[in-house]
């Protein structure tokens, strides 16, 4: 089935009139404060106008008034599925402007937490795909296993979403005790469930023929509209920060990217999209095998700094989140606080993309378009 | 009061209780909530419905439309733009209606209260609130407190008589 | 490519186009008039090919300055960046629109103006994307004060009771 065929039933072409339907901003599958304007012909919709805003906290408003530390907490509430991946990137970006240089230890650490935060973080957008396209028991088997990652935070820093833990310069806490046995017994509970995704929602026929051929997006298409992250691996482009420009610590581990490969249809549908998280899943789980083992002894506060004062100038850095290309273009004068932060968000780009591939399809057909991008509002709007 | 019935029922049959009581007993243990997800205390209240926490124990459960609900979670920032929004929604629940305001910035504009120029500074200045539950986010457990909190509240209330 | 020869290939191209030290340390600093055309070339130059627009911003020199547009461009081909930097004045400023060279721009430009008021000529729908339609004032303006109302319901934080 194509886009076009879904036009014309059997019974000939049916007379419709044009209406315009709101969906949102509160709606169950908007995934947050999304409206969504559609108009339809029928029952097919022909354009498709997000209006956003819905959730903007003024997070680029805040950057300019407080401090660069005081900024993290503010960096956790914007993507507030991936808190972690917001704190590091940022931190990084401060780091590189003051010229400092973290431990070994602290770099370590930081990818544990982002790794295992991806993988919680897809654990949501694969269980909320599940429940947009009608099945709430994907829902539940995802809940339940991020709740043990979320146990895992929770037991190195105290809190469940927010953490506030990847300073610059360093971390709020070392590890605690034993954390590296709790998290290796994690990692084997997690990896066969993985396998049963599989078997309930991945492989699912009724799945299959919600997802596959649905919303294809071409690679040039998702380039010119700047999608990234798992919407763009989807598309066949192999395009992964950690692997193509490496920052941090990441080109000291195995991993690959992984791509779409239109197994269930053509390249870059909505099952492709999906199925990269669900492999991206196993790759996070490989690099935080491997930093567990690697993991070296050390003082995780020695490069924390008393002022964090950058100097004059300014600096676009970007890593990527579970969403994909997140980048924070700081601007400093040279006082402790910052003179100007644009976040550069990844939902915010994929989002942009919903008009072009989801116009000529079914109202229902959003539903799962929408899901399969994994947007979160509190990105899109700051 | 919901103890108390059981236990008279078991010795002799028989039940000899205020209307308003029974009322009181079935509206209290079927709070059936507004999944009014906005931020990411939304993240929370999903955690408090999901397997571990599972709040339908409690007789709550998640529902999409607000004629269909009977309770109100205003999980997250409440900004300028939805302000308007909730309005209509809480005006769009059924009679009897309650409000629980999860986390900080429903509570009070919570850490954007000072430059948050778009952000409304507590949901109280839009919607009449019961239960504020603090946090950023509350956990779900703080969650399932305010809803055990607003049961208590629900069954102290005499319904079928005007309070003098 | 480094910035040098590519200053060089877009002064070969549109000379008109670029403030007189154009390179600076590290960015690339043009007059809006030509940037249309300066961006047309360096998309579709063979040895550029900035194809990625990663980052668009609204900036802000302050009350007394001007406001500028910043574009940070990727090349998915060549691995190479840029970071181009575009000034318009304050009041009224406006530079042309590339939301149909790259797709990123087209909500980027919006949301540029909303916070900023800069105009974009030529883009299919300049509107507020995050504030509301009725919203008075450009927020990250160095200068703008936050209103005491809007449609009546008050914005500051009350803090009678607790200062």
């Amino acid at each position: 089935m194509t886009a076009t065929d879904s036009k014309s039933s059997n019974f000939g072409v049916v007379e419709t009139e044009e209406m315009v339907l709101n969906m949102g901003p509160q709606h169950p599958s908007t995934h947050g404060v999304l409206r969504l304007k559609i108009r339809t012909d029928g029952e097919i919709v022909t354009h498709i106008e997000p209006h956003l805003g819905y959730l903007h906290r003024c997070f680029e408003k805040h950057c300019e008034n407080l401090s660069y530390e005081q900024v993290i907490p503010f960096t956790d509430r914007c993507d507030y599925l991936a808190s972690m991946a917001n704190n590091h990137i940022y931190a990084l970006g401060v780091e590189q402007m003051m010229g400092l240089e973290v431990p070994d230890r602290v770099e370590y650490i930081r990818i544990i937490m982002v790794e295992l935060q991806r993988i919680a973080s897809h654990l949501m957008g694969v269980g909320t795909f599940g429940l947009d396209v009608g099945g709430i028991t994907p829902f539940t088997y995802c809940f339940r296993d991020r709740e043990r990652v979320l146990d895992l935070f929770e037991y190195t820093c105290g809190a469940r979403l927010l953490y506030n833990y990847i300073w610059i310069g360093g971390l709020s806490h070392d590890l605690p005790e034993n954390f590296v046995q709790y998290a290796n017994e994690f990692l084997d509970y997690f990896e066969p469930k993985i396998d049963e995704y599989n078997r309930i929602l991945t492989y699912n026929k009724i799945f299959i023929e919600r997802t596959g051929d649905v919303g294809v997006l071409p690679a040039d298409v998702a380039i010119s509209y700047g999608c990234t992250g798992p919407v763009l691996r989807g598309s066949g482009v192999s395009w992964d920060l950690r692997k193509n420009e490496p920052y941090s610590i990441y080109d000291r581990f195995e991993f690959d990217t992984v791509l779409g490969t239109g197994e269930m249809g053509t390249l870059g549908d909505c099952w492709d999209r999906y199925f990269v998280r669900i492999q991206e899943m196993r790759e996070s789980i490989k690099i935080v095998r491997q930093a567990l083992a690697q993991l070296p002894e050390g003082d995780v506060f020695e490069a924390l700094p008393k002022k964090v004062r950058p100097p004059e100038g300014s600096i676009y850095f970007r890593g990527e989140s579970p969403r994909g290309e997140l980048g924070y273009f700081i601007v400093s004068d040279g006082k402790n606080v910052p003179y100007r932060v644009k976040m550069r968000s990844p939902a915010f780009c994929n989002l942009s993309v919903i008009n072009e591939i989801g116009a000529g399809w079914m109202i229902s057909d959003i539903v799962t378009i929408l899901g399969s991008l994994d947007i979160v509002l509190g990105e899109i709007d700051r | 009061m919901a103890l108390s019935l059981v236990h008279k029922f078991d010795q002799d049959n028989v039940i000899v209780e205020k209307l308003d009581n029974l009322l009181n007993w079935a509206r209290s243990n079927s709070p059936w909530f507004f999944q009014f997800g906005l931020a990411c205390c939304a993240i929370e209240m999903m955690a408090a419905a999901a397997p571990r926490h599972d709040l339908e124990r409690f007789g709550a459960m998640p529902r999409a439309s607000p004629r269909q609900s009977d309770v109100m979670i205003v999980a997250g920032t409440v900004t300028m733009k939805m302000a308007t929004r909730i309005k209509r929604l809480y005006e769009q629940m059924a009679n009897p209606k309650y409000v629980i305001s999860m986390g900080s910035c429903a509570n009070s504009g919570g850490p954007y209260w000072q430059y948050g120029y778009h952000v409304l500074k507590g949901v109280d200045l839009v919607v009449p609130v019961d239960v504020y539950v603090p946090g950023c986010p509350p956990r779900p457990e703080a969650l399932i407190q305010g809803i055990n909190e607003l049961q208590r509240q629900i069954r102290e209330e005499t319904p079928l008589r005007k309070v003098s | 490519m480094d910035l040098q020869s590519i200053v060089k290939s877009v002064r070969g191209a549109q000379p008109e186009a670029l403030v007189a030290d154009a390179a600076q340390e590290e960015h690339l600093e043009l007059t809006p008039d030509r940037w249309r055309e300066v961006a047309r070339h360096l998309i579709d130059d063979a040895d550029l090919q900035f194809d990625a627009l990663m980052c668009l911003s609204g900036y802000d020199e302050g009350p007394e300055g001007s406001l500028a547009v910043i574009y940070h461009l990727f090349s998915m081909q060549h691995k190479h960046k840029l970071e181009v930097r575009i000034k318009v004045p304050r009041d009224g400023g406006s530079l042309p629109s590339v939301a149909d060279i790259w797709r990123t721009a087209d909500w980027h430009e919006r949301e540029a103006y909303d916070l900023f008021g800069m105009t974009f000529e030529g883009h299919p729908d300049l509107r507020r994307i995050l504030l509301p339609d009725d919203w008075e004032g450009h927020p990250l303006k160095k200068d703008y004060l936050t209103p005491d109302y809007y449609r009546g319901i008050p914005v500051p934080k009350d803090k009678r009771g607790w200062e």
